[in-house]
């Protein structure tokens, strides 16, 4: 269907020249957005571009099934243009995010209120959906949660235990990432880039110099693709691996719970051994990557991932084994794969909906263009196919590391980058843990950033969070929001 | 048969927590690096080389002065100590870089070379809290390192509980506040609010490069460049994140609970 496209086509970490990307006045590019949506693509990222006589809107677009991208704009627009979201839900976040960033109002959006803008010493969040009635009552959460977890706040609408509504309000971690990569790369940007997410550092950082490297009109010495990937699986093993072991916690099954949390931190330490951190930290520059991987690291690195996954598979075998767990996480929480397709569910939520859509599979770039991993898919949308596809891609992500290892690449491991190329407009997905990390930047005549995109995985999924919860029992919020697991920061920027 | 099998993998195991602080420290990845020593007597006349390549603007040196480096802006990225051509910035390996005054992170002036490690609290809090440190902790612009290695002190390889330290549920149940992140705007009242609900004594520590002087955010006009900015704060811990027995070892550092002739930091 992208053959037909009046979109302009790229592939995932290229790029082109902005004057190359087509434009519509403002309605005739939000109906055009809506058909290529209507007929199967996907909103990567939908964004605003400043210039001297109003904003122009920009769609990323994704053809996951013709393994391609595609990108459009408007021409600038002042005051008003009809909403995309009147028509699909993919976009009710982003122009949300367009209308606080930008002042421009999508007119026939359902929903329009903050998204993340500070108003003095709090968010400014805006009214609540209310749902009244006699034996309604609400519930408030947070920021500042129970355990040691980013703020956000909840606010139920229940009746009894039952959850008719859940709206997530957020904007408290917003640190102004976006805003400070105007007219950048400033000398801290690959250091802000690395902690957009802190527990996606890897996923962000390779993002981020993918872009850097196609804007430069290069790319990575094929050895620092390849450590990129051992890296991008090490923080896949370690979150996952946590993640399950929160959720046995969850339901108060500790043998997994005790296991888990201790086997995370040896997959943490192994990305230690490559670079000193263990979140990666200083590990994948622009350009290359920092840290050589030698003979005798690699042997003890591939020594220990062997332990750690075959611990991981024990911990995961104890949570299958039981049928406690089993109950209580199969039918908690579940998003309908209709629903998934309708907001743009990305990575493993997605892929715990039925749905295949995977960037290492779909849009592969760097190391992946040469080695492949399986795509790990399981219907249900439940809490229990959320924490299948997890462990399934423990054993995946292993294999696949051990693969890696198996045949590393010599060559150099960091390359000189030249100026960036003026003008030009560069995207970069990298499947990251979570799931889908965007990153779009569009440089001005001298070459600096004119504007810098980034949307996390859990821009798109906090809503799936939301829909788990309608006509679940308050008290499952804990497990349900546990199995997404999604970032405060990555949202807010 | 599964709780049998779960029982006896379990015991195979055996115990998993490790010996510290009763026995020797474990040891820092070898790319870990550790807390830096600043010479600033070897340094180089005119020379800025480090200055240029911080991210963070941790080095100074004001016209006709000596290199300083604030280790607690510092995001231990190494970029100084890679390019310093005196050697004047190193690494020691030592993973023990808590301190209780902001100044004692400044490096660089001869008989300042390292870091002033904390002293404990005063006879009165170390009996109210020496074997019993209850905390809430307060993300606040946090990007989930810091957090997550917080997190892991709880885990059975660590745990923070045989020292009588706990993370509660409630302000109101805590004896102090663990903060990371740089302080969001956004965050601004609901720290100050969470402050206020502990009871007093109490007391506030800052885990990281964030809370400590806002990281690779600061002076970002959407943050307060740390904790400080808020509330008064007891404990520094440096780090981008600082490791779990950087944490620790502040924690344990600030009840005197740690006895360095029986377990010396690791040594390079």
């Amino acid at each position: 269907m992208s053959a037909t496209t009046p979109f302009a086509l790229l592939a995932n970490a290229s790029g082109l020249a902005w004057t190359e990307v087509p434009e519509w006045p403002a309605a005739e590019f939000v109906r055009a957005t809506a058909a290529e949506l209507s007929r199967g693509a996907r909103l990567c990222s939908w964004f605003g571009v400043p210039d001297a006589t109003g904003v122009r809107l920009v769609a990323v677009l994704a053809f996951d099934a013709d393994n391609t991208l595609a990108v459009g704009r408007s021409t600038p627009v002042t005051g008003a243009y009809p909403a995309l979201t009147a028509t699909h839900s993919q976009g009710h976040l982003f122009e949300r995010e367009v209308w606080e960033q930008h002042g421009l109002v999508p007119e026939g959006h359902p929903w329009l209120k903050p998204v993340r803008r500070a108003n003095g010493t709090a968010p400014t969040v805006g009214e609540f959906f209310r749902v009244d009635g006699r034996e309604v009552h609400e519930v408030a959460v947070g920021p500042v949660h129970a355990g040691i977890i980013e703020p956000g706040h909840f606010r139920f609408q229940c009746a009894g235990e039952e959850v008719l509504f859940l709206e997530i309000a957020l904007g408290y971690q917003h640190r102004g990432v976006e805003e400070a990569l105007a007219g950048g790369p400033h000398r801290a940007t690959s250091n802000q880039m690395e902690t957009v997410a802190g527990d996606t550092t890897i996923a962000h950082a390779t993002a981020h110099a993918t872009v850097r490297e196609v804007l430069a009109g290069t790319e990575a010495p094929l050895r620092a693709q390849w450590l990129r990937a051992i890296a991008l699986e090490l923080e896949r093993l370690a979150n996952h691996t946590g993640d399950l072991g929160a959720l046995a916690n969850d339901v108060a099954f500790l043998p997994t719970s005790a296991a888990c949390g201790k086997i995370r931190g040896d997959f943490l330490n192994l990305t230690a051994l490559l670079c000193g951190n263990r979140f990666g930290r200083g590990l994948v520059r622009p350009g290359g990557c920092r840290y050589e991987l030698d003979p005798a690291r690699a042997t003890e690195l591939l020594a220990r991932l062997e332990t750690a996954v075959a611990d991981a598979e024990q911990a995961c075998t104890w949570l299958w084994d039981s049928a406690s767990v089993r109950g209580r996480f199969e039918n908690t929480g579940t998003v309908f794969p209709a629903q998934a397709t309708e907001i743009g569910l990305v990575g493993l939520a997605a892929r715990a909906c039925g749905l295949v859509r995977d960037v290492r599979y779909d849009h592969p770039a760097g190391w992946y263009r040469f080695a492949q991993v399986p795509v790990v898919v399981w219907p249900g949308g439940d809490v229990f196919a959320r924490a299948r596809v997890r462990s399934l891609e423990i054993q995946r992500s292993g294999q696949f590391l051990r693969e890696l290892l198996a045949s590393p690449i010599e060559g150099e491991l960091r390359g000189e980058l030249a100026p960036a190329t003026p003008g030009t407009l560069a995207v970069a997905l990298v499947e990251g843990w979570r799931g889908e990390v965007c990153h779009v930047a569009l440089t001005d005549s001298t070459g600096r950033f004119q504007r810098y995109k980034i949307t996390d995985p859990s821009f798109h999924n906090w809503s799936g969070l939301a829909l788990a919860l309608r006509g679940a029992a308050i008290s499952d919020f804990p497990i349900c929001n546990k199995s997404f697991n999604l970032s405060y920061c990555g949202f807010d920027l | 048969m599964y709780v049998f099998d779960t029982i006896v993998h379990r015991l195979k195991r055996g115990c998993e927590t490790m010996a510290y602080p009763k026995g020797p420290a474990p040891m820092l990845p070898d790319r870990h690096g550790g807390a830096l020593r600043v010479e600033a007597r070897k340094c180089v006349d005119d020379c800025n080389a480090c200055i240029s390549v911080c991210p963070t603007e941790a080095i100074v040196r004001p016209a006709g002065k000596a290199v300083a480096l604030d280790l607690g802006r510092c995001i231990f990225c190494a970029a100084c100590v890679e390019t310093c051509p005196a050697k004047a910035i190193t690494q020691t390996g030592d993973h023990r870089m808590a301190v209780r005054r902001r100044e004692d992170l400044m490096l660089g002036e001869s008989g300042r070379e390292e870091i002033r490690l904390a002293a404990a609290l005063d006879e009165k809090l170390r009996k109210l809290f020496g074997r019993s440190l209850r905390l809430r902790q307060v993300s606040a612009g946090g990007c989930a390192a810091c957090e997550a290695d917080t997190n892991v002190l709880g885990t059975i390889g660590w745990d923070l509980g045989r020292f009588g330290i706990q993370f509660v549920a409630s302000p109101r149940h805590a004896d102090g506040l663990l903060i990371t992140g740089p302080v969001t705007k956004g965050m601004e009242l609901a720290l100050k609010k969470t402050w206020d609900a502990v009871p007093a004594p109490k007391i506030v520590i800052a885990v990281g490069a964030c809370a400590i002087a806002g990281g690779p955010f600061v002076g970002h006009p959407q943050v307060n460049n740390g904790a400080a900015a808020i509330v008064p704060v007891d404990l520094f811990i440096p780090g981008c994140p600082p490791h779990p027995l950087t944490i620790l070892d502040g924690l344990l550092r600030l009840l005197d609970r740690l006895d360095e002739r029986v377990a010396p930091p690791a040594a390079r």
